[in-house]
């Protein structure tokens, strides 16, 4: 084991695949300067950097993926996705289908998101649950750097399109480019277990669709993902001085998502509390109680998710994004049911 | 008859003497995120601004903010929006790449290229509802290869909207060589659509201006959209606290280490092929830092130069400005 952080074992991964097998090639807006290790590493004719023209290469990793090659397309923010949908939504995640499952896409599209650094709400979404809403698309969103670097390597080795989030107060490298700016002026709340960490000295994928329990707990279950899981783990050491168990568990990936552990987790607890900075409406946090419903277990349930279009001002920012004391808030809430 | 050039250098002047202010609060971390100036572009956003009258529409990217301190947007409100107060231009919902202000017809986006097709339904409402009105689309050269943005294009023309097109080309899609990643030549892309496409010095502020007035005027008259290529500079790179521009041995150490450590990696690409990356990283490297330092493609500095002469006046509209804007700081601020 070493220490690496969230931000250079997704590269590091990256890398030992891309030495492994040719076929991986990585493309999309200034990958040479983002990925300078990969670009010096590999040369650009397999990191190439890309116009401004998302909907153009986001597609082309389509057309690549279908013709052999195992691309990981970077777009600059997942807000920016909404550029490049269609290639998603009616080529990625159909092809399997409407081919009969003759023809595959293995491909990546690796973007960064979230918020909590005051870049507005076009630059801070997370829109996991809205992409994994589409069947056939696989939405992996890592809270540590032993699985950003594990579900990187699963998600190159997938056989379908898979969306790979990275949130960037986990990434410091994209915090340091897009938050701070290398000031010392601006202070951001970033967990520390979820940007630096233990990981593997060789890397292995990490199965996708399987949650992690990061705390045990009988009262309460907290269900998250990536910054959200180091939320909820703030919030339970503060729920156990009120003598209450919340028990964390990470998602790890929204789909497929691991209706069984979920399911495992609740039953024991009888509570439910569902972490989501995503949007509330109609999304993950929804689903999960569909899911638990569907499968009869008597829960009582709360949700602390983004509820608005996020705003820029920080103050307004951190009361819209789901933070440590609305997620205590709603426990307790919760527990008095 | 040509522009009155002191009242476009003193427009100018407030953008670049504004964003200097917004420079020293960002640094003081009294501004989150990001920051794209557009100190280099000052000239393109006075000479065409100039040309605009009540009821004309202004689609902005996410350098912003020289239009809307040249088209009369309260500075004080500006700073409160980035500020993220209250009481800013959007109650600091918006921040600096999401500025709006419905007075004035003037709405920005931070997604690279959406100006294209917002100033052509601005233009098309214009059409419908104020004959005589017209829409100024500002972008930059990375946004030409946005499908979006050249779509619109296309429905100008079809559709004959008032719209002034106007691509400040500094030769930069945010940190990647325009010229990498463009076929063609930009004029001839536009020309293709059948618009009038015209080309110019943009750090020259008077042929801006010159060369917006004919597009202006033919979209008045309903006669359709007009492309303008406006050349310019970006000293400050993408945004601030751009990496290569940063001063610190720290940020040095993060940029040089990466690569000293792949060089050498097993397995990869041929040497040839690493040194050639090592070679374009560096010189990637040194452009922005050249451009920083070059005070010869300098708007301001340019049209400084041809007014001289009149010391005194010049001396008068500086103490002015800088008086303007640091009013407006302290308000802001109190």
């Amino acid at each position: 084991m070493k220490t690496m952080t969230f931000a250079d074992a997704i590269d590091d991964a990256l890398a030992q695949a891309m030495a492994d097998d040719p076929r991986i090639v990585v493309f999309g807006e200034d990958v040479h300067g983002l990925r300078t290790s990969l670009f010096v590493r590999f040369g650009e004719k397999r990191v190439r950097p890309a116009p401004i023209s998302e909907a153009a290469f986001v597609g082309a990793a389509v057309g690549a993926a279908m013709a052999g090659l195992r691309p990981v397309v970077e777009v600059m923010m997942v807000d920016f996705i909404g550029v490049a949908v269609d290639a998603l939504l009616n080529h990625a995640a159909k092809l399997e289908a409407f081919s009969g499952g003759k023809w595959k896409v293995p491909m990546v599209v690796r973007a960064p998101c979230g918020g909590g650094y005051g870049d507005g709400g076009q630059h801070e979404q997370s829109l996991w649950a809205w992409l994994a809403h589409i069947p056939g698309l696989t939405v992996v969103v890592p809270s540590n750097p032993a699985d950003a670097g594990g579900l990187m390597l699963s998600a190159i080795e997938h056989e379908g399109p898979v969306v790979y989030l990275e949130h960037k107060l986990l990434a410091s490298n994209m915090l340091d480019f897009l938050g701070s700016g290398g000031r010392k002026t601006v202070q951001y709340d970033v967990p520390a277990e979820g940007t630096s960490g233990p990981v593997p000295d060789k890397w292995m994928p990490a199965p996708l669709g399987k949650a992690a329990m990061r705390r045990e707990g009988k009262d309460i279950t907290l269900v998250s993902l990536a910054v959200g899981v180091h939320r909820c783990l703030e919030a339970s050491a503060i729920l156990k001085k009120k003598r209450i168990s919340a028990g964390v568990l990470d998602l790890r990936t929204v789909s497929p998502l691991d209706k069984e552990a979920l399911c495992q987790a609740v039953s024991r607890s009888g509570r439910l509390l569902v972490v989501d900075e995503d949007y509330r409406d109609f999304g993950l946090s929804g689903e999960l109680a569909a899911v638990v419903l569907e499968a009869g277990i008597p829960v009582q349930y709360g949700r602390v998710c983004t509820e608005e279009t996020i705003p820029y001002c920080r103050e307004l920012e951190d009361q819209v994004l789901p933070g440590t004391k609305r997620i205590v808030d709603a426990a307790l809430k919760l527990m008095e049911r | 008859m040509g522009p009155d050039l002191w009242l476009l250098y003193r427009q100018m002047l407030r953008s670049r003497r504004f964003e200097e202010a917004v420079t020293d609060l960002w640094e003081k971390g009294k501004i989150s995120g990001e920051m794209h100036l557009g100190v280099g572009e000052e000239s393109i956003a006075a000479g065409i601004v100039a040309h605009l009258k009540d009821g004309d529409a202004m689609a902005l990217d996410h350098r912003g903010t020289p239009p809307l301190v040249v088209r009369g947007v309260d500075l004080v409100l500006i700073l409160k929006e980035f500020l993220g107060r209250a009481d800013g231009l959007c109650c600091g919902m918006g921040g600096h790449m999401h500025l709006f202000s419905h007075e004035h017809f003037a709405a920005s986006s931070g997604i690279v290229g959406s100006a294209g097709p917002v100033a052509a339904g601005f233009a098309l409402a214009a059409q419908h509802l104020r004959p005589g009105n017209i829409a100024v689309a500002f972008f930059g050269d990375g946004a030409m290869n946005q499908g979006m943005l050249l779509e619109s294009f296309n429905l100008a023309v079809a559709w004959k909207l008032p719209v002034l097109f106007v691509c400040k080309d500094n030769e930069w899609a945010i940190t990647t060589r325009s010229q990498h990643v463009t076929g063609g030549n930009l004029l001839d892309r536009a020309k293709g659509f059948g618009m009038p496409a015209l080309e110019v010095d943009g750090t020259d502020v008077e042929a801006v201006w010159n060369a917006a007035r004919q597009g202006v005027e033919k979209a008045r008259k309903n006669n359709g959209p007009t492309f303008l290529l406006a050349h310019c500079i970006r000293p400050e790179g993408h945004f601030l606290g751009y990496t290569p521009l940063r001063k610190s041995l720290e940020s040095m150490v993060g940029m040089v280490g990466p690569l000293l450590r792949s060089l050498p990696a097993r397995k990869g690409a041929s040497p040839g092929e690493r040194i050639a990356s090592l070679g374009s990283i560096t010189s990637l490297i040194g452009r922005t830092v050249a451009e920083k330092y070059s005070k010869r493609r300098d708007p301001i500095y340019r049209v400084r130069q041809r007014l001289k002469a009149d010391k005194s006046r010049l001396n008068e509209i500086e103490k002015e400005v800088a008086k303007e804007i640091q009013q407006a700081v302290g308000i802001a601020l109190s």
